[in-house]
């Protein structure tokens, strides 16, 4: 398989008045072309900031401070804001959490569509809206010509996260973000949205970075996984064999606080404790303070990713 | 016809029709809005015309007084030219001007607005300033300040044939602040919602956002500032007319009109003043309940049945 995107020790900082706060720190990771990767961590592991900074649109004050990202022979760090534009939407889409809320209100669909085409390729109304009309049938709407003419506020929200997938397929991208994109749908939804997500990539061909929370969702849609804590990729590895047989505590931990995981009598596991604040992250592991296994190494010494028995790659100085 | 089956069916029409007092603001401003633009249709004189106008016709009073003339159905002024006449001329001059105006401070106003919304930082800083500093002086004295400059170096002949774009210059760029400041705070509001950020993320140029997805989002408190200002306009004309630094008496707004009969009124000829001075208060009046209503329907905190 051929590399789509190769990220390496990419660092991204947030310049606060108490100094600089890292939130990505030497993250490294590459993606196929076609392939799909899930980023998987808690609440402000860093992984919506990883996925902004692909496409070098994260919000101030936060700025990449070192590392590369390379996504098909461009080094997208150091592209100018022209140059970026034209990379996103167009070669990187990125689809978010809540569908209420990223499309225009006062703007029809098929305006939205058609805008997104024509930012990009130089090509008429006419081809652009028959484009439209063929994403929408791609993600399963029904009477496509009536929805161009639609606005957001007639649709429920698993039709405009379809329209939001539609419009990140306009310009034939070569890979989509899709941060957290069925978190505010309800559960039978979000089964369809990553079915279709699924099949998309499959038959167009499109890499997926899947960012998300939730490990089940993960699992059943990616080939491989990264999995974030405080900024750091502490395990990565084909999805499967992380699932099935997880290497690092934390990991570990996250699979075990699943319901299903639990008996049904006890109540949920838990991870004790909570992630530390990105402002001062521990020496050593940045897990140790919540970690069982937790030795003296662990406190001194950051650990760094290497590949394991399994074949996964673990940042842990205790798995083996 | 699917647009007139939307607004036929449209909750605004339905809040519309159940408000008394906006139907009937809207049914005399619209009536306005045609005599006055109709004016050389519907008035029986030319007030324009000096050769049809006798001075042995002057302060003739209405109809319905002892003394009148039956050809002149609210009296004449001290030129001799029909009163009704020149009532509705002046309100076409007055609406031109307030609607000109306004089209420029909502030019002028939206284009800043926008930019120091969305550019933030300097840009901000820079243009709010700006109005700041215009704001804290008032409109008379701006107007007043350029009206006389203008009118000492052009002559007062000159001055008369650009007095309609030059009232709306003057009345434009002294309140473009207001909505200036009403887009900014919205653009600031909705700069950082979600939609914007994607269109960001689909790689959309900054002006293509600012006029296509932020402008139509920000326009709701500008429609109802509008319909204000133009009332507002209307009387910071009448102000300037009353004063002479408005419209000459050839051919005079509603302001010119009242400041000219004005010196007759001790003499009994209180048609002169009274006359246009009505039209102007109900003018203003219906402009301005309409848009309370209008400002009440669009107020999402209202409850709307």
């Amino acid at each position: 398989m051929d590399t789509l995107l190769s990220v390496e020790n990419l660092t991204v900082k947030f310049r606060l008045r108490q100094g600089d706060l890292t939130a990505v720190d030497n993250v490294s990771f590459t993606l196929g072309r076609g392939e799909r990767l899930g980023l998987v961590g808690e609440s402000g592991a860093g992984k919506s900031v990883t996925g902004f900074s692909l496409i070098n649109l994260i919000s101030k004050p936060g700025f990449i401070d070192s590392g590369s990202i390379r996504f098909e022979d461009i080094e997208i760090t150091r592209l100018s804001d022209t140059a970026m534009r034209k990379v996103r939407g167009e070669k990187i889409s990125m689809i978010f959490q809540d569908p209420m809320m990223t499309l225009n209100p006062v703007l029809t669909i098929g305006t939205q569509m058609i805008e997104t085409l024509r930012a990009h390729v130089g090509c008429s109304r006419r081809q652009a809206e028959a484009i439209a009309l063929e994403n929408i049938r791609k993600v399963h709407i029904p009477s496509p010509e009536k929805r161009l003419k639609q606005y957001p506020h007639e649709m429920s929200g698993g039709m405009r996260q379809r329209i939001v997938i539609a419009i990140a397929l306009m310009a034939s991208p070569g890979l989509i973000i899709a941060d957290e994109p069925t978190t505010a749908l309800d559960v039978t939804i979000q089964a369809e949205i990553m079915d279709l997500l699924l099949e998309l990539c499959a038959t167009e061909g499109v890499g997926l970075i899947l960012i998300t929370h939730d490990l089940a969702v993960v699992s059943q849609v990616t080939q491989r996984i990264a999995v974030m804590y405080a900024g750091r990729i502490v395990e990565t590895g084909d999805t499967q064999q992380i699932v099935h047989r997880p290497k690092h505590p934390y990991t570990q931990g996250l699979l075990a606080a699943l319901p299903q995981h639990s008996n049904r009598q006890n109540r949920l596991n838990q991870i004790p404790g909570v992630m530390p604040s990105l402002i001062k992250i521990p020496p050593g592991c940045s897990f140790h303070e919540r970690c069982d296994l937790c030795q003296d190494l662990c406190r001194e010494q950051i650990p760094q990713l290497n590949e394991k028995s399994s074949g996964a790659h673990v940042a842990c100085h205790l798995a083996e | 016809m699917v647009w007139l089956r939307r607004i036929r069916q449209s909750v605004m029409l339905h809040s519309f029709l159940h408000d008394p007092v906006a139907v009937g603001s809207a049914i005399f401003l619209l009536f306005f809005l045609i005599v006055g633009f109709g004016a050389p249709l519907v008035a029986p004189h030319n007030p324009y015309d000096s050769a049809s106008i006798d001075v042995m016709d002057s302060e003739k009073p209405p109809v319905w007084e002892e003394g009148s003339d039956e050809r002149f159905l609210l009296g004449t002024d001290a030129q001799g030219r029909d009163m009704l006449s020149t009532i509705l001329y002046g309100l076409r001059v007055s609406l031109i001007i307030g609607m000109g105006a306004v089209a420029l401070q909502a030019f002028l106003g939206i284009t800043v607005g926008l930019i120091a919304g969305y550019g933030g930082r300097w840009v901000d800083t820079l243009f709010m300033r700006l109005a700041d500093v215009q704001l804290s002086f008032s409109t008379y004295m701006i107007a007043i300040f350029i009206g006389a400059i203008v009118k000492a170096s052009l002559g007062v002949g000159n001055f008369e044939r650009i007095a309609v774009p030059f009232l709306i210059v003057v009345i434009g760029l002294a309140e473009w602040p207001q909505i200036g400041r009403t887009v900014r705070a919205s653009v600031l509001g909705e700069k950082n919602k979600e939609y914007v950020e994607a269109a960001r993320v689909i790689g959309l140029p900054a002006r293509r956002i600012m006029i296509r997805h932020i402008l139509p989002n920000t326009l709701t408190p500008v429609l109802v500032i509008s319909t204000v200002q133009v009332a507002n306009a209307i009387m910071s004309e009448a102000a300037l007319s009353f004063i002479g630094l408005g419209m000459p008496i050839t051919r005079p707004s509603l302001g010119s009109l009242i400041k000219a009969g004005f010196e007759y009124i001790f003499s009994g000829s209180w048609w002169i003043t009274i006359l246009p001075g009505i039209v102007l208060v109900l003018l203003i009046l219906s402009i301005n309940l309409l848009g309370d209503w209008l400002r009440d329907y669009l107020n999402p905190k209202l409850y709307k049945s």
